[in-house]
Formats: structure tokens, C-alpha cells, sequence
């Protein structure tokens, strides 16, 4: 699956790293970092992380 | 299940609709809400909304292909019939019911209906705020809880005189603790708003309109807006007399059920937390609507875990962006790991001796190992 997070949206409230940790993170800057091609194993989790994003930055497989 | 109706329209309402559909439910969707909107954000209502800017656009309510039934709430529950009442409109039958209707306001005891006094929750209370911004008003915020305080730290942006009236001695006290208010009240300060500490209002007077806010000191404020911000109260007026359990919210179960095939989710729902020795909580924050709305789903379709999510919230000050992970408050002791002087901090909470929560300005990036060490500490 592809994810792309809008990091002109993003505000860093971290919500995704809680929901999804294997595929985002946040680096030594409180800067998002994040896996755009994971497995399909984390869609559950990663369409969790989408909901919880509070800026709604986050899309999945092109969207 | 056939047909499955969710009475509440937000967050955790349509986090529960994109739960069931995932979860394969291809039976009917009814959602019932009492403002006339489809889901939003309401988070912004509070902050950049006020300044004339934000989108508060929460995705996936038109894929989620449900009947909308919007502009009037539920106003019964009749549990052996299954059907929720809705006054003069035509009742809804369900074979399986989320309760997501949320929360309102608190009013100010006493103060009646005087033209300028308002409350924020929902779009409508927002527009009606923005709309009285424009007339350049003297402010009094009553309540420096989250709301309030983000409120007048939206307001100060707009260089609007702001009194903040509180009944603690700091504010958001019972939330963060003594020490965290402490440096709020520091932060509303150094932001020119005038900080009335430990003090209510008794009196809001006005020929027309609000014209002076009385303190239960004597001390007697002119204003021209006066924001109510004073928390918040569950709406389960309408399920009085249902049968459900109802104690400062709907009360449900391990598995998410307040009956059989009954949910609730959300800012309304209560429930026992295993992190917190079964003691009965409820947490009123974007993250648990989503959380719950979720597992409200999942405990409908009788594939749910136990609830036990490590709740988080943001607050938005001047610039400044608090953020916590877990259980936070004056109730657990406070240890503050990190101070800086540009204002940065990271602080524990421990329960018994445990972490059980973290709250931080500028440290967000060790949020998430607290989450771990809760949840395994919960394990």
C-alpha cells in the first residue's frame, strides 16, 4: 500500500505515531517521519492512524 | 445484523459507521444526529476557526453510505422494541445501536439568557462567537479549562481585551496538575490576559445585553461578550428511564456493550479502565472518539477486545502546543523531567508508583515511548 502525508498540513500532534508506530515516527526535531510504502499487513492500523490524524494529512493509495 | 443506527453524528459516530463497513457490514448505516451538519472537526472551533481560517473537513462521511438523518436527535430509546424515538419524526428501528450523542456545554447557573453570553461546542456556537468578535468586545471567559484558555489565547491573537475568570487557584488544574497550571497562568499572563484566579461569577448583568459580569469578590468587570466555558455535561437526558445504566454518561461494559447489541463511544460513554483498576472514566478527547468509535463497531459485531487505550490530548497556547499521552491530572503525582527557559518542558504522571501518563511542550517525540511503557505496565 502507499501512504503520503500532507507535511504542509501536519502539525506534529503525534496522533499517528501512537495509532501506527510501525510506520511513523517522529525524529530528535519532533519532526514526522514516515513509511510511504508498507506492508499490506498494516492497512487496519494505518487507516486507524488517518481518522485519528486531527488535520487529516494523512492518504492512503494515491488518494 | 440488518440495519444499525448511530445516534450521534461526530467523531466517534462516524469512526464507528467506517469501523462497521470495514468490518464487512453491508446492512443498513442510520445516522441520526441533532445539528443539521454532517461530521467535522471541531477542534479548530476553538483556535484558527475563530480567526476566519481553518477547514474543518473530516473525511470519509459520503463513502460510508449511510442514511442521514440530521437536524433532530434521538430523543428516546425504547430497548425491547429496539427503535429510537424521535419525537414527531418517524421512529428508527435498529438490530444494533451506537450512542455517540456527545456532550453540551455547561451553562452558568443563575445567569439567564442575557443577548452576548455564549458557549462553544458546537459549528453554530462557533459562528455565533466569531460573528459578536467582530464588533472589537470587551472579553470575559469564564472557566480556564481547555476550552476557555484556548479561547482566550485565540482571542488575545485578535488583540482583544481578555478577562479570564477562574475557580481554581491556577488553571486546568485538575487536568494537568498544580505545577503544569502554574505555568499556564504564566503564559496567559506574559499574553496580556487579565487573570482572575480563584474567583467566580455571581452576578451578569445588562439592560439589553451582558454589560458587567459581577465577581463573588465585588469586583465588578465591564464586557460586552461574556464566553461560558465551564465544561461540559453528557447528553443522556434522553435515556433517562431506557434501562441503560447511566452515571455521568453511558455507563458500558469491558467489551463496549451498555446492552446487548447497545454500544456507546465517545465523549458520552463511561467505562472501566484496566489502567486504571477498573475505575469508571470517561475521556473527552479527539483521540478517544476515535478510538472508541472504532471498538464501538467491533463490540456490535462481537469481535472486540477489551477497551484500554492510552489516551491523548493537545491544547493549543500562543504558539505553544501542550500535548499529553495517557492519564494526566491532579490526581497522580507530577514529576517534571525536563524545564527549559524558552518555555519547553516534559513532565510524568505517577499512580502508585507508576507512570501512567506524560505531558510535554516541544519534547512531543517522547510521547510515544510513554505510550509503550503504559500500555506494558498495563500488560
Amino acid at each position: 500500500m502507499r501512504v503520503r502525508v500532507d507535511m504542509t498540513q501536519c502539525q506534529t500532534h503525534a496522533q499517528c505515531v501512537f495509532a501506527a508506530p510501525e510506520a511513523f515516527a517522529l525524529n530528535d526535531d519532533d519532526e514526522l517521519v514516515y513509511d510511504a510504502t508498507p506492508g499490506d499487513a498494516l492497512r487496519p492500523v494505518i487507516e486507524q492512524a488517518a481518522r485519528a490524524c486531527p488535520v487529516q494529512a494523512i492518504f492512503l493509495d494515491g488518494a | 445484523m440488518r440495519r444499525i443506527a448511530i445516534a450521534g453524528a461526530g467523531l466517534a459516530g462516524l469512526t464507528a459507521a467506517q469501523e462497521l463497513r470495514r468490518l464487512g457490514h453491508d446492512g443498513e448505516l442510520v445516522m441520526v444526529g441533532a445539528e443539521p451538519h454532517r461530521p467535522y472537526r471541531r477542534p479548530p472551533l476553538s483556535k484558527e476557526y475563530l480567526l476566519g481560517r481553518g477547514d474543518l473537513t473530516l473525511h470519509g462521511a459520503d463513502e460510508i453510505g449511510a442514511t442521514w438523518l440530521l437536524g433532530h436527535p434521538a430523543i428516546g430509546l425504547d430497548l425491547s422494541a429496539r427503535s429510537l424515538r424521535r419525537g414527531r419524526l418517524p421512529p428508527v428501528a435498529f438490530d444494533g445501536l451506537v450512542i455517540a450523542t456527545g456532550v453540551r456545554a455547561s451553562r452558568l447557573p443563575g445567569a439567564g439568557k442575557l443577548p452576548g453570553m455564549v458557549t462553544l461546542r458546537g459549528l453554530n456556537d462557533a459562528n455565533a462567537l466569531r460573528a459578536a468578535l467582530t464588533t472589537n468586545p470587551r472579553v470575559v471567559v469564564a472557566g480556564a479549562g481547555f476550552i476557555g484558555s484556548e479561547i482566550a489565547a485565540t482571542l488575545r491573537g485578535l488583540n482583544l481585551p481578555v478577562t479570564l475568570v477562574e475557580r481554581e487557584h491556577v488553571p486546568l488544574r485538575r487536568p494537568l496538575g498544580e505545577r503544569i497550571g502554574a505555568i499556564v497562568a504564566e503564559l496567559h499572563r506574559a499574553h496580556g490576559v487579565d487573570l482572575r484566579l480563584g474567583r467566580r461569577i455571581v452576578a451578569v448583568s445588562g439592560t439589553r445585553k451582558v454589560e458587567q459580569v459581577r465577581l463573588d469578590d465585588g469586583t465588578v468587570l465591564p464586557a460586552d461578550l461574556l464566553v461560558v466555558a465551564l465544561g461540559a455535561e453528557p447528553q443522556v437526558d434522553w435515556l433517562h428511564g431506557s434501562g441503560l445504566r447511566l452515571d455521568a454518561g453511558v455507563v458500558v461494559n469491558r467489551a463496549g456493550l451498555a446492552a446487548p447489541s447497545v454500544a456507546a463511544a465517545g465523549d458520552v460513554a463511561r467505562w472501566p479502565s484496566p489502567l486504571l483498576d477498573g475505575r469508571l472514566i470517561s475521556v473527552q478527547h479527539y483521540s478517544n472518539a476515535v478510538d472508541q468509535g472504532a471498538h464501538a463497531a467491533r463490540a456490535l459485531l462481537g469481535v472486540a477486545d477489551t477497551f484500554d487505550p492510552v489516551p491523548s490530548f493537545w491544547c493549543h497556547l500562543y504558539g505553544h502546543r501542550l500535548q499529553s499521552i495517557g492519564f494526566t491530572g491532579a490526581d497522580y503525582r507530577l514529576h517534571l523531567t525536563a524545564s527549559e527557559p524558552d518555555g519547553r518542558f516534559l513532565a510524568e504522571y505517577h499512580r502508585n508508583g507508576h507512570v501512567v501518563g506524560a505531558v510535554t511542550a516541544g519534547f512531543v517525540r517522547h510521547l510515544p515511548r510513554y505510550r509503550q511503557l503504559i500500555a506494558k505496565e498495563d500488560a
